[in-house]
């Protein structure tokens, strides 16, 4: 195995996002942007096999070019190589166009295993990996717990809600990385020194991957989804709120309650 | 021209998942709208008989792809078939549920088909003037909720996660014929090999299924503080369930957590001891029928979603009101 791709997006961290209780929108201002927990799961195996068997890392991703600092992480955390595409051909696009451009780039670039993360917190999908996989003719293997190398064979651990699978794969072949089984390494000093200093983030637009793709399979006019509308939440009815009151008094409320809806 | 709503009805070691019932009841509603019927699709190794059940649960149709190489799940055969039946009978809506098994099909099957895919949907319709099914979802963390439509690749295709929608009682004087579909399968469609199978015993109970949780979170101070939960729960015949806190923290299994990471339930009841209520974990709890709030914080956002919310001390107010129900229930 000589080349991984690992695929991240930066995403805000949207644990930090609040709503703005007034016009119930989203308050985007001060929210970290962060690299997606799942990808930096997917960066930590890449870094692992790496290590195993002196693969080299290239790390990829589409958005804006605020995304540089997520490339420097990347960087920072041990990966060799950089390419951010970006460019507004790419806006407004649903996981299809998604898939079709990040697809699109990575037929630019050698590689025997492509790692995502399972999904990205924004959106929460999971879709783009194992489209990518279909839009490049590979297999892939999604929900990964665990890699590890035997040969030229990789035995990867696949979670279900009641079982896992220990399944055996040859590259080509992409991943779909869990966050929750895999802690992701820290930046080094001398990580960020050699990312803002010796390595560069290569920025490819539209005209580097046109060859690869139909543009109508690009963007927003390239998206079979559109966002009808959306909103904030509706606001329950509200119930009782009791204050200053008891322990007793609240076992009496609870279970006059519980009587009333026939539960006891 | 694309017709009937289909659901692709996920099986486990032949036995159907309740995901797959659910999503018959919600076709049913669809198909209704749109005056066409429900089809759901079973996928497996010897399950041509079981597949029966699924008229039992209200559809109309039911296809079978009967296969050696769909014993156990993998991606590619499942495609493959998938792929086949949507080519050969072109539905207007495909439905899966959000499982793990579902959300590596739909979304390569969705690719391979060239059409628009939503993942986790908690709410569908169809609109009355397109005839255009409208899914609703939650994003940006459950912050807000999103409604996408797909108004000009066919399918429609979506994923629902388990537990929101309702499936219909069991009716065993519904039946029909299973139509075996031949998806032209053969060994080289394992492009992967299986080295073993792990099926982990279930060491906690699905808090899916439970129609009453007790639920914890950062609030009752440690892992010991699941210890009168527990007891509450045992009394009630329900089940214990967490915030993330709780799972982060270490106090208990991921298994148990409801949520926009976890699971998403829909009890009977549900108390909510010491849990904050952040928006992440209302998304997976808020549409239970009764909930009742224990918490110190009188502003704790829980209290908004509470049917009866109480301001106090977990740790005084849990064990007395396992006491008392103790009583009334002899």
């Amino acid at each position: 195995m000589k080349n991984i791709l690992v695929c991240v997006k930066q995403v805000p961290d949207t644990t930090e996002v609040k709503l703005d209780p007034k016009t119930g929108t989203l308050i985007r201002d001060g929210v970290p942007s962060i690299i997606n927990p799942d990808d930096k799961a997917g960066i930590e195996i890449a870094l692992q096999l790496k290590e195993k068997t002196g693969a080299k890392v290239t790390v990829l991703s589409m958005g804006p070019m605020q995304a540089d600092v997520a490339m420097r992480e990347a960087l920072a955390m041990g990966c060799d190589d950089a390419v951010l595409l970006s460019g507004r051909e790419f806006a407004g696009s649903d996981t299809w166009a998604t898939s079709s451009a990040i697809a699109a780039a990575i037929k630019n670039l050698p590689y025997d295993l492509i790692i995502a993360g399972r999904q990205a917190i924004d959106g929460d999908t999971a879709q783009v990996g194992p489209q990518i996989a279909e839009h490049l003719g590979i297999p892939h293997i999604s929900y990964v717990a665990g890699v590890d190398v035997e040969g030229d064979t990789l035995i990867v651990k696949r979670d279900f809600e009641d079982r896992y699978h220990i399944i055996e794969a040859k590259t080509p072949l992409l991943l779909t990385a869990l966050g929750e089984t895999t802690e992701p390494r820290y930046m080094t000093v001398g990580g960020i020194y050699d990312a803002y200093r010796e390595k560069e983030v290569k920025v490819w637009a539209y005209e580097d991957v046109k060859d690869n793709v139909d543009p109508a399979n690009l963007g927003l006019k390239g998206s079979p989804t559109r966002v009808k509308k959306s909103f904030t939440k509706p606001v329950k009815a509200a119930g009782t709120l009791y204050e200053d009151i008891s322990a007793d008094e609240a076992v009496e409320k609870i279970i006059s309650k519980l009587q009333e809806k026939y539960i006891i | 021209m694309s017709k009937n709503v289909y659901v692709y009805a996920e099986q486990r070691d032949g036995v159907f998942q309740k995901v797959a019932y659910e999503l018959i009841g919600k076709a049913k509603e669809l198909a209704a709208d749109l005056g066409q019927e429900v089809v759901a699709v079973a996928l497996g190794d010897k399950v041509t008989d079981t597949a029966r059940e699924l008229f039992n649960y209200g559809a109309d149709q039911v296809i079978v792809v009967d296969h050696p190489t769909l014993s156990e799940y993998l991606t590619e055969p499942y495609t493959k078939a998938m792929y086949a039946i949507i080519k050969a009978k072109d539905p207007e809506v495909v439905l899966f549920g959000a499982s793990a098994i579902g959300r590596d099909l739909a979304p390569r099957v969705s690719a391979r088909v060239h059409t628009g895919l939503t993942a986790d949907c908690t709410k569908l319709e169809i609109d009355e003037e397109t005839k255009g099914l409208m899914m609703t979802r939650p994003a940006f963390g459950g912050n807000i909720m999103a409604t996408i439509i797909c108004p000009d690749y066919r399918p429609q295709m979506a994923t629902v996660r388990p537990g929101v929608m309702k499936a219909l009682e069991k009716d065993t004087s519904k039946t029909g014929e299973v139509e075996v579909f031949d998806a032209g399968l053969n060994e080289s469609d394992v492009n992967l090999k299986i080295r073993e199978v792990v099926k982990e015993t279930k060491k906690v109970a699905d808090i899916t299924e439970a129609k009453i949780l007790v639920s914890g979170g950062r609030g009752i101070g440690g892992s010991e503080g699941f210890a009168p939960l527990k007891e509450l729960a045992d009394v009630l015949g329900g089940e214990i369930s967490s915030s993330r806190a709780c799972v982060d923290a270490g106090w208990i299994v991921r298994d148990h957590q409801v949520g926009q990471t976890g699971k998403t339930v829909r009890p009977d009841v549900y108390i909510a001891c010491g849990i904050s209520g952040a928006i992440q974990h209302a998304a997976g709890m808020e549409d239970s029928e009764l909930i009742i709030a224990i918490n110190k914080n009188n502003t704790a956002p829980i209290f908004d979603i509470a049917d009866v919310g109480i301001v106090g001390d977990v740790n005084a107010i849990v064990p007395k009101l396992t006491e008392a129900l103790k009583k009334i229930k002899g």
